[in-house]
This record gives C-alpha cells, sequence and structure tokens, in this order.
C-alpha cells in the first residue's frame, strides 16, 4: 500500500512540476499575445453591445475568443472558451474541423471553414452569439446550424424568432388568463374565459409550428468529439501496450509503462470495485469501471493542457450523459431480485409509507445517474471557468493602465496556477467519485438480501 | 457546454462502445488475469517460503531432541560408568581387606607358632642351660648326678611362662 502511494505520489510530483512550469509559460505567452489585442479591446469594451461596428472594425484573424469577448463581454469569452465548437483555436490560429450533415438530400461533409469566414459573419436580430452563413445553404448560430433557404434566408430567421417571441407573449397571456379564471365567479364568465384561453393556445400552437428553424442533423467532429476520440486513441494505445507487457512478463514485476498505470489499476479494483460491488462479482463490473476511470482522468488531463484548444470533454452535458446512461444500463440490466424489490417494496415499511416511498425510488433510480452526470460536467467546467475568470480579469482591470494590467496580471497568474493545482487534484477527483459512485449502484444492484 | 447535442452524443456513446470492448477484450483481461496471477504465484511464494520455514522449525525442534536424548543417554553411561567404578573400587576394596586380614590371620599364626616354637626352643635351652648351671652348682656341692636332676626338673615345673 505505501509503494503504491509513493508511486502515486512521485507521478503526481512530476506532472505537478511539470503544470506549474507548462502554466508559467503559457500565462505570459498568452500575456504577451494578448497584448496586441489589448488596445483593441479598450476601444470596445464600452460599446460591445454595437454589432454593426465591430464587424467593420474586427482584426484580420483575430480568435474567435476575443471576438466574443468584444461581443459579450468576458462573459461571452469564457463561455466561448468552455463551449463546444466546429473549429479549434490555438494561439490565434483556427484549425477547422469536418462538418458533417444529415441533410434532406443526403450526407454532406465539408470543412468548417466554409463558415468562419469574415465575409461569411452575419447577423440575426434576437438570437444571441455569431453567426456564420455558408452560401445560402446553411447558417451557424452560436454553433448550432440551420437551413438557410429553407427557412427563408436571415430574414426568415429572423421572423420565425419573432414569432417564438410572440408565442412566448401568448403563453404570459394565458397565464394570466388562467389566473382570472380561477377568480371568477360566474359560470358565463368562466366558459367565456375558456373559449377565449382555446381560442389564444391554438394560436400559440400554430406560432410555435411555424417558429421552428429547421436544421439538418449535425453529426461534425466538433472539438470536444475530436478530443474525445484523441483520448480514446491515447487509451488503446497506452493499456495494450500496458496488456502486452503483462502478456510478456507474466508473474514478473511491473516495469516502465506498466509500473506507471499498475497503481492506478490496483487502486480502481481493490479501493474502488472490490469495497463496493464485494469480491466476487467485482471481476464482472472492473473492466467497465477501469474504462470510465481512465476515460474521464485522460479527457480531464487534456482539457488542462493550457492553451491546447481548450478540450472541455468531461465538462461537456452530451459526453456525460453517455456514460450517466451507460451506468443506468449497467445498473438496470444487472439488477437482482433483492434490489428490485427493495425499489418498489421497501422492506419493513408499513404500507402506507410505501405509497410515498415507491415513487421516490423509483424516481431515485434515474436520478442518481442524472446528478452523476450533472456532477461531473459541472465540477470541469467550473474550474475552466475559474482559470478563465482570472485570465478576463487581467484584461478588465488592465483597460485602465498598464500598471494595473501588469500588477493584476501577476496576482491572476499566482492564482490560476494555484488553481491549476487543485484542478489536478479535481482531474483525478471527479474520475474517482464518478467510478466509485457507480461502483456503488452497480454494488447496490447486484447485493443479495441479507436482512 | 449544457446544450445536448445529438452528434456528439451518437459520437460518444459509438466512441465510448467500442473503446470499452477493445479495452475490455485485448487490455483489461490481459493485464488483471496478469495481476492476479501475478498475485497468486506472489501468494504461493510466500505461503511456500512460511511452509519451508516451519519445516526448518520442526528440523529443528527435531535435532533439539535427538541432542537431549543423546545428552541423556550420556549421562546414563556416564552414571553407569561412575557406578561401576565405584563398584569396582569397593569390591577391591573388601578383596583387599579380606586379603589382609588373611595375610594378618597368617601372619598371626605364624607369629603363634614361631612363638610356640621360640618358646619351645627357649625352654629347652633354658632347660639346658639350667642344667649346665645346676650341673656345675651340683658339681661342686653334689656328687650324686641323680638328685641332682631330680631336684631340677622339680624347679623348672614349677616355672610358667607367659
Amino acid at each position: 500500500m505505501t509503494s503504491k502511494i509513493n508511486t502515486l505520489k512521485s507521478f503526481s510530483s512530476k506532472f505537478g512540476l511539470l503544470t506549474i512550469a507548462a502554466t508559467f509559460a503559457f500565462s505570459f505567452a498568452g500575456i504577451c499575445s494578448a497584448q496586441d489585442h489589448h488596445e483593441k479591446i479598450n476601444e470596445h469594451v464600452d460599446d460591445a453591445a454595437d454589432h454593426e461596428n465591430i464587424h467593420s472594425e474586427e482584426g484580420e484573424g483575430a480568435p474567435a475568443g476575443w471576438k466574443s469577448w468584444k461581443s459579450d463581454g468576458p462573459g461571452g469569452f469564457i463561455m466561448h472558451h468552455v463551449a463546444d465548437g466546429h473549429q479549434m483555436e490555438w494561439a490565434g490560429f483556427q484549425i477547422p474541423l469536418p462538418v458533417m450533415l444529415w441533410t434532406d438530400e443526403g450526407f454532406q461533409c465539408f470543412s468548417s471553414s466554409n463558415f468562419y469566414q469574415e465575409e461569411n459573419e452575419a447577423h440575426v436580430h434576437g438570437m444571441e452569439g455569431h453567426a456564420f452563413s455558408m452560401g445560402d445553404e446553411y447558417i451557424m448560430i452560436n454553433e448550432v446550424i440551420y437551413y438557410l433557404k429553407e427557412n427563408g434566408g436571415i430574414h426568415g430567421i429572423e421572423e420565425k424568432v419573432m414569432k417564438a417571441e410572440e408565442a412566448d407573449l401568448l403563453l404570459a397571456e394565458i397565464a394570466i388568463l388562467e389566473k382570472e379564471k380561477e377568480k371568477a365567479n360566474t359560470n358565463d364568465e368562466k366558459t367565456s374565459l375558456n373559449n377565449e384561453i382555446a381560442a389564444l393556445s391554438t394560436e400559440e400552437k400554430q406560432l410555435r409550428k411555424s417558429a421552428i428553424i429547421t436544421a439538418p442533423f449535425d453529426i461534425s467532429i466538433t472539438k470536444n468529439v475530436l478530443g474525445l476520440l484523441l483520448v480514446m486513441v491515447i487509451m488503446v494505445f497506452i493499456f495494450l501496450r500496458v496488456a502486452k507487457r503483462y502478456k510478456k512478463r507474466e508473474g514478473q514485476a511491473p516495469k516502465g509503462i506498466q509500473n506507471l498505470f499498475e497503481p492506478l489499476i490496483l487502486f480502481v479494483r481493490d479501493d474502488i470495485a472490490v469495497p463496493s460491488i464485494g469480491k466476487q462479482k467485482a471481476d464482472k463490473f472492473t473492466p467497465f469501471l477501469l474504462s470510465v476511470f481512465f476515460f474521464i482522468w485522460f479527457a480531464n488531463l487534456l482539457g488542462l493542457i493550457p492553451f491546447l484548444v481548450g478540450f472541455n470533454i468531461a465538462g461537456t452535458m452530451s459526453i456525460t450523459l453517455v456514460l450517466a446512461v451507460v451506468v443506468f444500463v449497467i445498473t438496470t440490466i444487472n439488477g437482482n431480485k433483492t434490489y428490485w424489490g427493495h425499489m418498489l417494496a421497501v422492506p419493513g415499511v408499513p404500507k402506507w409509507v410505501l405509497i410515498l416511498l415507491t415513487p421516490i425510488e423509483i424516481l431515485q433510480m434515474f436520478i442518481k445517474p442524472t446528478v452523476l452526470m450533472i456532477r461531473l460536467t459541472a465540477n470541469i467546467t467550473a474550474g475552466h471557468i475559474i482559470i478563465l475568470a482570472f485570465v478576463s480579469l487581467i484584461f478588465l482591470f488592465g483597460a485602465g493602465s498598464e500598471g494595473a494590467y501588469w500588477g493584476v496580471g501577476a496576482g491572476s497568474a499566482i492564482f490560476m496556477i494555484f488553481m491549476y493545482l487543485i484542478e489536478f487534484l479535481v482531474a483525478f477527483l471527479q474520475a474517482y467519485v464518478f467510478t466509485l459512485l457507480a461502483a456503488i449502484y452497480f454494488g447496490s444492484a447486484v447485493e443479495e438480501a441479507h436482512h | 457546454m449544457l446544450n445536448i447535442s445529438l452528434g456528439t452524443i451518437i459520437w460518444t456513446t459509438v466512441a465510448f462502445l467500442v473503446v470499452l470492448f477493445i479495452l475490455k477484450k485485448m487490455a483489461w483481461k490481459p493485464i488483471l488475469e496478469g495481476l492476479k496471477k501475478r498475485e497468486e504465484s506472489i501468494e504461493g511464494a510466500l505461503k511456500a517460503a512460511e511452509d519451508a520455514k516451519e519445516e526448518m522449525a520442526a528440523l529443528q525442534s527435531n535435532n533439539e531432541e535427538l541432542l537431549n536424548k543423546a545428552r541423556a543417554e550420556r549421562d546414563l553411561l556416564l552414571k553407569e560408568a561412575k557406578e561401576i567404578k565405584e563398584g569396582i573400587i569397593a569390591e577391591a576394596k573388601t578383596n583387599a581387606k579380606l586379603e589382609g586380614d588373611k595375610i594378618v590371620a597368617q601372619a598371626r599364626e605364624t607369629i603363634k607358632l614361631e612363638k610356640a616354637a621360640a618358646i619351645t626352643e627357649l625352654k629347652t635351652q633354658v632347660a639346658a642351660l639350667a642344667i649346665e648351671v645346676a650341673e656345675k652348682v651340683v658339681k661342686e656341692k653334689l656328687s650324686n648326678d641323680n638328685k641332682q636332676q631330680e631336684l631340677v626338673n622339680n624347679l623348672i615345673e614349677e616355672v610358667t611362662l607367659n
């Protein structure tokens, strides 16, 4: 056990030092490269809402992150970096990714650089975020791709947005009428109000129907999908190598990469799987737990590499949703008699309490993986947001004077390093927590009755 | 970040399940099996060592027992030897005593005999001497030899030696 901890310690300390060094280097690189934009930001922070103005004055090749700063302030800047996107940004370069669409006319695949062009920038009133059009076929608003021609061009989309807003207004009106109906005394009043509500709701439904902005099915390799695939490739590469070592050096002491991962594999097996599931049944679930643990951990570490396109893999709901669903499916499939019995009728509880308890228990079945999903997403995203907030601080305060720029910069850098170290812990901790809770759910599903 | 994208879900599902399958078959299985085998071999080796230790201990106690036995035997032998020695000495002593006594008795006998002989001789000599003396005395005083002899014999008879 002590040797295990020692290996982990030396491993983490090496990586810790690496991070500190990397963070220092990248923070300053970031500050320096950002300095060019510094002046421009000063001009635009005040009239950030004025989109037309920005379009005309935007610098050549300015990263979209800075554009979001200009249009939406630090909030937009942070969200832009945390959110998924159809291209990667690295040190001012824009790296296009393949856009894959399942359209009415079949499968389409093209580079995302078709969207991210200055001449393609569009503005849709009523829709937040950046819009890029591609010919007259597609428009990408806030990283979501819609049909353009089919929706009647930008103007058509704007109209649809207006219609949706009108529908929202109607909904509010209906709510007011409902309240009036409750207060109404006579039957006549009630029927007339009912008629009014029915008329408004049909109108609202029609508006909603016509307000739907049609979109192709987007199965693009986005930034986070690429990160996900990268993590998967790294995992397969590493663990096939580790497995080869185990085959080659059967019964011998671990060596090299095998030695690096063995404590972690043992940690997952002996400290997560076995205590939560039990020795006999743990073997069945250990491969999944190992995969999930290393996937989340690697994904988090990849997201922590400073200024490397800002992967936010485990902080993307769509990805954690899949993990949670897999956990749910495994738990449900493996649920034994005791598990279902416990859920449908908790033993040793009076019958009238069961009326209350059983729905809660059934709901809990879904709540558990949902919580798993939200916890992971929120924790990873929050870490990224805090670090980006410190970056934003530099430019917010730096807008005043050169002194404030460097002073707040230094302070922010120190806090960022501190946050990075915490993030390193969180990267591991969240992988551990997700795996542990999944193991506990599996354990509850296969537990034998002992009362 | 928080919005659900169906495309990402599809990619994640496919990638995760494929990787899970690959890793399960080609990585986790050999790794976990290898670990188990090694643990078993280590456990076996430890058990063998423990067994050897126990055997050693048993052997050692065996040795001790043998040694104790040998020691006891030696002690017994020594005791016996001592007893024999003492017996021999005692026997020798009694033998010697007996012999001594015998010799003493013999000596006494001899002395007795010698003494008797000496007395007899002395008696004879004294008699002769007395006769001589008496002869000389009588020669001078007595003329008759026979009368004188009778007188002397009577005198001698009266003298008791010892």
